[in-house]
C-alpha cells in the first residue's frame, strides 16, 4: 500500500538516510578493482578483528584476542542468530526487554526457546529495571537479552542501571547478550559497554555492527565479541550457513574503523539536531514523548486519541500520508505508542509534524 | 556556540527558534549570539547560492593566476586590494607555489574576461605575469554539488 501511495512522508524508516561515506565506499571499489573476490577466514579478516579489538580497547578499555574472541559476521541480525543457536536448547529462556526489536522473539523461538517478556514503560524512560528480570527468572532462565540504545524507543541505560543487571547476571549465572548496534548514536550521554562492568566479561555476548554508526546497512556487516569458547561454537555455525562475510563489505569496515571518527561525528550532530526538533514538536502536537538519548528513533504516545497503535498508524497514512511504526509491533507494552524515526531530513520531519498535527486536533478525544 | 553557526553556514534561513529548538537553547541567548556575530563580521552576509545557467543567466568564470610584485612594508596586500576591488573579481586568495595570487573572476562573457585581463589586470606595474583559466564546467560550488546524484530510494518502512 505504502509503496504505491503518492506523498507519503515516512517517519518509519529504519535505516540513516546517509548514504555509507565517500571514503569507504572508495575503498570497497578499489578492493575490487584490485581482485579482493574472494572467501575470507570463516572468523573475518584478521585486519578486520585486530581493528576491532583496537576499537574495544580504545572506546571501552576492553581488551579481546583477534584471533579467538571476534567473528565477523553477516549483519548484527547474523550475530543474533548466531548467539541464540549456539547457546540456547529446547525449552531455555531468555528475558528480553518490552517492547524491543522485532527480531528478538523470533530468534529465540526459532532457536528453540522461550521469550520471557519484561514490561518497560514510558514512566521509566522505556529502562528494562533489574527487579523486573530478577521476578522473571526460573530454572529455565539462560539469558538476557537487552538492546540499548533501544531500538523502538531510543531509550539509553546508565552504567548504574546496567550494573544492577549485571550483578543479577553474576548471581544467577546467565548469560548477557547486549545488541548495542546503536552505541555510537548517543547524545548527550555516554554509552555504558555491558561487558565492560566489573565481573561480566566472561558472560557477556556482544553484538555490533556497522549499519548504523557509518550508514552501511546495505554492506551486511557486524560482529561478535565474547569469550572464545563462545565465538568457537557460533563459528561452527557460521562456517555451515554463511562460510563468511563478503570480502568487499570487510574491506569497507576496515576503512570505517580507521578513518570514520569524523563521519560519526557529522552524523551524530545532524540526528541530535532533528531530534530536538521532533521530541519538541510531538510534545507541542499533544503527543507526549519522553526525550530519547540514543539511536534516531522517537515513541511518543497516542493515548489523547483513544486509537489503538495500528488504528492510529493506518488512519495517519490514509488520511494525512505519514508513515509510522506502530509501538505493538514490538511488544505489547508498545501499545499505546508509535515509533516516529528522524532518520530523515529536517524538512520531512516538519512537513510530518503539520500533518500529524492536523490530525491529532482531528480526532483527540479528550 | 559553534553549531549556531554551522547551523546558520548550511541554511542562512533557519530562524533563532529554529535554531534553539535544534540545540535546546534558549532563544535569547541564539539571538544575542548571532547579533554579536553580525556586529563582529564573523557574520560576513546572508547569501543564496544560485545555479544561474539553470535559469537561463550565462555567465563566464575564469581563474587566474598572477605573478607579483611583493611591495616593501605591505608585501602582498597592496596589490591584493587594489585587485580584489575590481568588482569582476569574485574570489581572491593568497597561495604558495609558483604564482602568487588567485583570483576568480566571474562576469558575462569572454570578451569580458579578456578585457579585464589586458586592460585591467595586466597593465598594473606590480603584476609580472597571469595565467587565464576559463572554467569549463561547475560541478561543485560552495560546498554544494550543482547536479545531485541520482536519488536512493530507501525502503519507506524498515523495523
Amino acid at each position: 500500500m505504502l509503496s504505491s501511495t503518492e506523498g507519503v512522508v515516512s517517519l518509519g524508516i529504519g535505516e540513516p538516510d546517509f548514504v555509507t561515506p565517500w571514503h569507504i565506499r572508495e575503498v570497497a571499489a578499489s578492493s575490487l578493482r584490485k581482485g579482493y573476490t574472494m572467501y575470507t577466514s570463516n572468523y573475518g579478516l584478521l585486519e578486520l578483528r585486530k581493528e576491532l579489538a583496537k576499537y574495544f580497547e580504545l572506546h571501552y578499555g576492553l581488551s579481546y584476542d583477534p584471533q579467538s574472541e571476534i567473528l565477523i559476521t553477516v549483519g548484527t541480525s547474523e550475530g543474533l542468530d548466531l548467539s541464540m543457536r549456539a547457546t540456547l536448547n529446547p525449552g531455555d529462556e531468555v528475558i528480553i526487554p518490552d517492547p524491543c526489536y522485532v527480531a528478538y522473539s523470533p530468534c529465540i523461538v526459532l532457536a528453540g526457546g522461550v521469550p520471557v517478556t519484561a514490561p518497560t514503560s514510558s514512566e521509566n524512560d522505556f529502562i528494562i529495571k533489574a527487579s523486573d528480570i530478577e521476578s522473571r527468572i526460573t530454572k529455565r532462565t539462560k539469558i538476557i537479552l537487552i538492546g540499548y540504545p533501544s531500538n523502538p524507543t531510543g531509550a539509553v541505560m546508565s552504567r548504574g542501571e546496567l550494573n544492577e543487571i549485571a550483578e543479577l547476571a553474576q548471581q544467577y549465572d546467565l548469560l548477557v547478550i547486549s545488541d548495542e548496534i546503536y552505541a555510537r548514536l548517543v547524545y548527550g550521554v555516554e554509552h555504558t559497554c555491558f561487558a565492560s562492568l566489573p565481573g561480566v566479561r566472561e558472560q557477556t555476548i556482544l553484538l555490533g555492527g556497522f549499519s548504523k554508526s557509518y550508514a552501511m546497512t546495505g554492506w551486511r556487516i557486524g560482529y561478535v565479541v565474547a569469550n572464545s569458547q563462545l565465538i568457537e561454537a557460533m563459528t561452527r555455525i557460521h562456517q555451515y550457513t554463511m562460510l563468511c562475510t563478503p570480502i568487499m563489505a570487510q574491506m569497507a569496515a576496515i576503512e570505517a574503523l580507521k578513518s570514520g571518527e569524523d563521519d560519526i561525528e557529522m552524523m551524530v550532530k545532524e540526528y541530535d539536531k532533528r531530534r530536538r526538533v521532533m521530541v519538541k514538536g510531538l510534545n507541542d502536537i499533544g503527543l507526549p514523548c519522553f526525550e530519547p538519548k540514543g539511536a534516531f528513533y522517537t515513541f511518543p504516545s497516542i493515548e489523547i486519541t483513544g486509537m489503538t497503535s495500528e488504528e492510529f498508524s493506518e488512519k495517519l497514512l490514509m488520511e494525512e500520508k505519514v508513515a509510522v511504526i506502530p509501538g505493538s509491533a514490538f511488544g505489547q507494552c508498545g501499545e499505546g505508542f508509535i515509533r516516529c524515526s528522524y532518520a530523515t531530513p529536517l524538512a520531512n520531519i516538519e512537513q510530518a509534524l503539520r500533518r500529524m498535527a492536523r490530525f491529532v486536533n482531528k480526532h483527540r478525544k479528550s | 556556540m559553534k553549531r549556531i553557526f554551522e547551523i546558520l553556514e548550511d541554511n542562512a534561513r533557519a530562524t533563532p527558534e529554529q535554531i534553539s529548538t535544534m540545540l535546546g537553547m534558549p532563544v535569547g541567548k541564539v539571538e544575542k549570539a548571532i547579533k554579536k556575530a553580525e556586529e563582529a563580521r564573523a557574520i560576513l552576509k546572508y547569501k543564496t547560492i544560485i545555479d544561474w545557467p539553470k535559469l537561463g543567466k550565462e555567465e563566464v568564470w575564469a581563474l587566474i593566476e598572477v605573478r607579483v610584485t611583493p611591495q616593501r612594508d605591505r608585501g602582498f596586500d597592496a596589490i591584493a586590494e587594489r585587485i580584489y576591488s575590481f568588482p569582476q573579481v569574485y574570489s581572491a586568495y593568497l597561495v604558495s607555489g609558483t604564482y602568487d595570487l588567485a583570483i576568480l573572476v566571474r562576469v558575462k562573457n569572454m570578451q569580458e574576461v579578456s578585457s579585464f585581463v589586458t586592460e585591467k589586470l595586466a597593465p598594473l606595474e606590480d603584476v609580472q605575469s597571469t595565467v587565464t583559466h576559463f572554467l569549463l564546467r561547475r560541478y561543485k560550488a560552495d560546498g554544494e554539488v550543482t547536479e545531485p546524484p541520482e536519488e536512493f530510494k530507501r525502503l519507506p518502512i524498515t523495523l
